[in-house]
């Protein structure tokens, strides 16, 4: 136990730590992103997934409980990394000039700060009811939560819709350095590897920013109603 | 040529610093770059002020002793090379040119230039060696190593220990310089008795002195003056796990 904490303190075995949680944090964005995209199969087809992921009880319970261990544990070791960094660099070069790393490597930790602001409101928004507690008492036809509507009715709020694309704007910023990064720090890397790997990260960020990004913009366009 | 330098200077070690400007007249585009510092230090000498403190020792790219950022990057504009090995045909008339020691916390300014990188000597202490026989040489062939391995390490081994990995890191990461080192042995024979230590043992050195961790930015790979690739640092990574791996079973 007292080894494996030693390791986890290291440079390396914090950032093994991130990659680990990194990729299984991705897993989650993927998985929800495809079910998101039902909204474009129309309201049944939306409502009847929502209904039987909800049907699943203390397994989406047991879900919901690791994916939050899991980001707790990513944030605390950037948080440690962050820190860590900023104090081997305090002292910023007065001409800087950088060569090769891009703006999304450089403000992975600002983007991962603004996603957790977002994943809290967001809970707050649509699955605790926070904000707009009458989102939970929608029901459709047969009866079941009426999850379409209430998306439809939430994005009608243009600075809801807004926020909720700049937001994904910053995730993909996160990923397209993370993606390609994770690969690295697990050691799976190589001089043949590195032109596919460095292209893995902006070329999936693209993806998941359409993705997510193309809801709020059919309900803001009325494509979607 | 005629040039202006934005030069960093500092007393001591716990000296505030700031920058002084040096306008610098007749600057031949054959000098190197130290020799204009020469030249520059020479005239201060002259004039009753205190000369300039600089690394430097071989002049020809092989000790790792000179150490300037330049314009913000550390070994200044030529992919490469060292700042010994730049010239100032590089630059321009009327050209302002900014100089500043090595900015990682680990490597504390002793003065104007000069930082102290002792922190990587004790890295190399930590387990950066192997141990074998001394004694009688033994047949240069005897032990046969792979083609690709051999020259794999030899690029790793290329490192000249100068410490602009860390200068360029915006997390301050010297991983480039302790992997190279890693990576040179662990392809190698020799290295194997003492592998699995040996990623532990300078992983938590590089820690304790105050590096920072890499982020994959690859700042390092581009001012390295001996172009060592990143890819020996994702072999430390597969290093750190596997004897991590290996001190668990
Ligand atoms: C949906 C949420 C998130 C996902 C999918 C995600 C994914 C990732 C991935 C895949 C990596 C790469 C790991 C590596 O380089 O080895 C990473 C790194 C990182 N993440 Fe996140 N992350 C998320 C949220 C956050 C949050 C909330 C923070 C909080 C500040 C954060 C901060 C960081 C930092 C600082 C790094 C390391 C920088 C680097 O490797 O260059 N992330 N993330
Ligand atoms: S002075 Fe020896 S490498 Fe530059």
């Amino acid at each position: 136990m007292k080894q494996i904490a030693h390791w986890y303190l290291s440079s390396i075995g914090a950032k093994l730590v991130m990659a680990v949680t990194g990729v299984l944090l991705f897993g989650f964005v993927l998985g929800h992103m495809t079910g998101n995209l039902l909204m474009f199969a129309g309201p049944d087809a939306m409502n009847a997934y929502a209904h039987f992921l909800q049907e699943k009880g203390m397994l989406l319970l047991a879900v919901r409980a690791g994916l939050l261990a899991i980001f707790a544990v990513h944030i605390a070791s950037a948080i440690r990394v962050h820190r860590q960094n900023r104090a081997a660099r305090p002292e910023p070069y007065a001409v800087s000039s950088y060569l090769v790393t891009t703006y999304a490597a450089r403000t992975i930790f600002v983007s991962g700060l603004i996603v957790l602001a977002f994943v809290i409101y967001h809970l707050l928004h649509y699955t605790l009811g926070v904000t707009n507690p009458e989102f939970l008492r929608m029901l459709d036809p047969q009866g079941r939560r009426d999850v379409y509507g209430m998306v439809i009715t939430g994005f009608t709020n243009r600075a809801v819709a807004l926020s909720y694309i700049v937001a994904m704007l910053l995730l993909s910023s996160h990923l397209s350095h993370g993606l390609t990064s994770l690969f690295q720090t697990l050691g799976l890397h190589g001089p043949k590897f590195k032109p596919l790997v460095n292209k893995v990260g902006p070329a999936v960020a693209i993806v998941i920013f359409i993705g997510f990004a193309s809801i709020p913009l059919a309900v803001l366009s009325g494509r979607l109603n | 040529m005629i040039l202006t330098l934005r030069i960093w200077r500092q007393k001591h070690a716990r000296d505030k610093g700031r920058f002084e400007t040096y306008e610098m007249k007749g600057v031949s585009p054959d000098m190197s770059f130290l020799e204009m510092l020469d030249v520059l230090s020479d005239s201060l000498v002259d004039r009753g002020e205190d000369a300039l403190t600089f690394d430097n020792d071989c002049r020809e790219g092989i000790c790792g002793m000179c150490s300037l950022t330049i314009n913000g990057v550390p070994h200044g504009p030529d992919q490469g090379g060292t700042v010994c090995q730049l010239h100032m045909r590089r630059y321009k008339e009327g050209d302002t040119i900014t100089i500043e020691p090595w900015r990682v916390s680990p490597f504390p300014v002793l003065k104007d230039l000069a930082v102290d990188r002792s922190a990587f000597d004790r890295i190399i202490q930590a387990g950066g060696y192997i141990t074998t026989n001394a004694g009688s040489a033994v047949d240069a062939n005897a032990i046969l190593v792979p083609r690709a391995d051999a020259e794999t390490a030899m690029d790793a081994a290329a490192c000249i220990g100068c410490g602009a990995c860390a200068a360029s890191c915006p997390n301050g990461s010297a991983m480039l310089f302790v992997a190279a080192k890693v990576s040179h042995l662990a392809h190698l024979p020799q290295g194997a008795p003492e592998r699995a230590q040996r990623v532990l043992s300078m992983v938590s050195q590089m820690d304790q002195e105050g590096f920072g961790n890499c982020t994959n930015h690859s700042e390092c790979e581009a001012v390295c003056p001996k172009e060592i690739n990143v890819s020996h640092i994702a072999k430390i990574n597969r290093e750190f796990i596997r004897a991590a791996v290996k001190s668990i079973f």
